[in-house]
């Protein structure tokens, strides 16, 4: 080889792996992370690395800890974190506030989120996007077109919520997307919908006729999730690298999403118990 | 008038039942004499700065009328619009008979020494009539503005919406930038009769040390509408108002809003009472005080009397930054068949909605601004969007006071 050619594929080499460099650094990495709600320990030495580009399941029966996680994620300060810390985008964010964890690129998908009154939906849509953004498109595609001018959450059904709350996140358009439970309570019209919705909102929606191919669409992904779920319907619609398994809040399992959902569909979370102990 | 006079005198030191007594005689009572003014756009830039602040654009644009008073002086009165009749109420006195028909029919001079002050030291005031079937679209806008320090204002208002009219009205009441001291006396009487609808919005502009005591008393006939919103958001030392209306004919609708915000030092005692005296009528209260340090009163009072009435009574408050607020809500039904209810909540923003919008991207003080303006933004039904704007506009001025 000689020298020239040698020289072109160092300063490949160099650019692509900076490149990579670049985007590993975006990542949300979370080292022995302890908190406490009240008195109660209810996230034990968690770890937990998301890289740019994946997407991981949280399952977890009920009481666990899983909105727990997401929360402390989000900065929600009655979630004391006593230990260990949470990085994003190579900065240190266990102590930082939510609105700037928001600015920052991370956002959540909620599983009850609070009633505003006076506070209308159509304005929430504005509020994520930082002003310019064409409403009344992003709502006719989430199917939400007439509950624009109603209070936001006040008196929407389950299903309803979960449709506004994911309609604020495709505003909101941030790196890091956190759902908590987005399909429960959902109708199976809208199932697919919110689904179709999660995958686009993750980069994982297939496009048939696109330029690039699937694998360089994937190598270029950058988004990054977490999922609750408990009825995993939402693994027909969106595909995700990892799945994981909080139990009494202890990560227990890391494995495919598949795998663990089968588990579980066919055990239950006894098998989780055995992992604990 | 003798009659009523000698109503008044008896009246004289009769204490009010309701907020802090008032030393009438340590206020100026003298009429301050002020020129009329044909041509609005002749006021002083900066009265034209306040009486916007209240709703009152000099311009006129989108207003079929107009009143201003000034202290004790009309300086301006009149009517862009057939149908429609704009008159001081002293003028009315002298000239037209069948004012004696409404003048004190409803509020009774002898009901506190306020009332009674109005009727022995009356200043004017303003009569807004529409004539039967006329729908004035465009609001009328009233100012009763203060300038003279220490100044009792002493004003008695009539609004009349004759048989299948419509009518709206905004009344703001404002004081000079530099004005401290005064006492604002104001007596309203509103006659809606059969199949009339008319909205009143009034949004008070007050002074720090301004005392007021408005008296109003409204009377819906069949079919009717009546819209009263109230919006007091600028300190004032001390308020104490109670309007009442009587529902007397079937179908009769009345629906109140009070928006108000209570700064430090601020005493306000702001209620609302109807009476539901026929089958099918329907009322409804809706209060929203904000406190950033003063102390509220929220009333209100719904009285069922016939079968067949549906009321409700809803009552919200946030405390943001010290300051009390007293919400007492009272329903009385004197017979079966009568549906009636009410709701009172007061708290301080809930720390959830708060981190909800900060998830959002808000900072927590734009969340804090975000939810106190959805907190007074109430949806008014039947509301002319002209008048909407200006309640609005209020809110939004308030909101930057309270931040
Ligand atoms: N305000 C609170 N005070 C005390 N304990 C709380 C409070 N909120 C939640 N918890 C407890 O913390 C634990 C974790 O709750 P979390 O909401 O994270 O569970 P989860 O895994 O999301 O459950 P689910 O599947 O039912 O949504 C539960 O035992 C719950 O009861
Ligand atoms: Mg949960």
């Amino acid at each position: 080889m000689g020298v020239f050619a040698a020289l072109r594929n160092h300063a490949r080499c160099f650019t692509q792996c900076t490149l990579d460099d670049e985007k590993e650094r975006k990542m949300l990495q979370i080292e022995d992370l302890q908190v406490k709600l009240g008195d109660k320990e209810i996230l034990k030495h968690i770890d937990l690395e998301i890289h740019p580009g994946e997407t991981h399941i949280l399952f977890g029966p009920n009481g666990s800890g899983k909105t727990s996680l997401l929360m402390t994620i989000m900065g929600y300060p009655q979630y004391r974190v006593t230990g260990g810390k949470i990085l994003f985008k190579g900065k240190d964010i266990t102590h930082m506030p939510v609105d700037e964890r928001a600015q920052l690129g991370i956002s959540m998908s909620y599983q009850r989120p609070p009633t505003i009154h006076g506070v209308k939906t159509r304005q929430m849509v504005q509020i994520c996007a930082k002003g310019e953004v064409d409403v009344e498109a992003l709502a006719t595609k989430m199917n939400f077109s007439e509950f624009l001018e109603r209070d936001i959450n006040a008196g929407f059904s389950g299903g309803e919520i979960k449709r506004s709350e994911l309609l604020q996140l495709m505003a909101q358009d941030a790196d890091m997307l956190l759902f908590d439970e987005p399909e429960s309570g959902v109708d199976l019209e809208n199932i697919s919908l919110i689904g179709n919705t999660i995958s686009k909102l993750l980069q994982r929606d297939f496009m048939v006729k696109s330029e690039k191919t699937q694998k360089e669409r994937r190598k270029e992904r950058t988004k990054m999730g977490l999922i609750i779920t408990h009825t995993g319907f939402i693994l027909d619609y969106v595909t995700a690298d990892k799945g994981q398994v909080l139990y009494e809040g202890v990560l227990v399992c890391t494995t495919s999403p598949r795998e663990i959902f089968r588990t579980i569909s066919e055990v239950g979370y006894e098998e989780c118990v055995r992992c604990v102990s | 008038m003798r009659e009523l006079d000698k109503k008044a005198l008896q009246a004289k030191e009769k204490n009010a039942k309701l907020g802090p007594d008032i030393d009438l005689e340590s206020y100026d009572s003298e009429p301050v004499p002020h020129d009329y003014v044909e041509d609005l756009g002749s006021l002083s830039e900066a009265e034209k700065k306040r009486m916007i602040l209240a709703g009152v654009d000099a311009e006129e644009k989108d207003r079929s009328g107009t009143y201003i008073q000034k202290d004790t002086a009309v300086l301006h009165a009149g009517s862009k619009e057939e149908g429609l009749e704009v008159i001081p109420i002293k003028q009315a006195l002298r000239e037209h008979e069948w004012i004696k028909d409404y003048y004190w029919k409803l509020v009774s001079v002898d009901t506190d020494k306020y009332t009674a002050r109005a009727q022995l030291d009356l200043h004017d005031g303003y009569v807004i009539r529409a004539l039967p079937g006329s729908k004035i679209i465009y609001p009328v806008q009233a100012c009763l503005y203060l300038e003279k320090e220490g100044l009792s204002q002493n004003v008695h208002n009539i609004i009349i919406a004759e048989e299948g009219s419509e009518l709206h009205v905004i009344t703001g009441c404002a004081t000079a930038a530099h004005l401290r001291q005064g006492l604002h006396v104001g007596i309203s009487e509103f006659y809606i009769k059969k199949n009339a609808k008319l909205s009143f919005t009034m949004i008070h502009h007050w002074a720090e040390e301004m005392m007021v005591r408005p008296r109003s008393v409204g009377r819906v006939e069949e079919g009717g509408l009546f819209l009263n919103n109230y919006i007091c958001m600028r300190p004032v030392k001390s308020l104490q108002m109670y309007p009442t209306t009587h529902l007397v004919g079937k179908g009769a609708v009345a629906r109140f809003y009070n928006l108000l915000v209570g700064s430090p030092g601020s005493e306000m005692d702001v209620g609302g009472r109807i009476f539901l005296k026929e089958t099918d009528t329907r009322a409804e209260i809706v209060s929203r005080a904000i406190t950033n340090g003063g102390n509220i009163i929220a009333r209100g009072d719904l009285i069922g009397e016939v079968p067949g009435v549906k009321a409700h009574l809803e009552c919200r408050g946030l405390i943001l930054n010290g300051g009390s607020i007293h919400a007492i809500p009272e329903l009385k039904g004197e017979v079966d068949g009568v549906e009636m209810s009410h709701e009172a909540a007061v708290g301080k923003i809930a720390q959830e909605e708060i981190l909800y919008l900060m998830s959002r991207g808000l900072s927590e003080d734009e969340a804090t601004s975000t939810i106190v303006r959805g907190f007074l933004s109430v949806d008014i039904p039947g509301l002319p969007p002209q008048l909407k704007a200006e309640i609005d506009r209020a809110v939004e001025q308030s909101d930057k006071d309270v931040m």
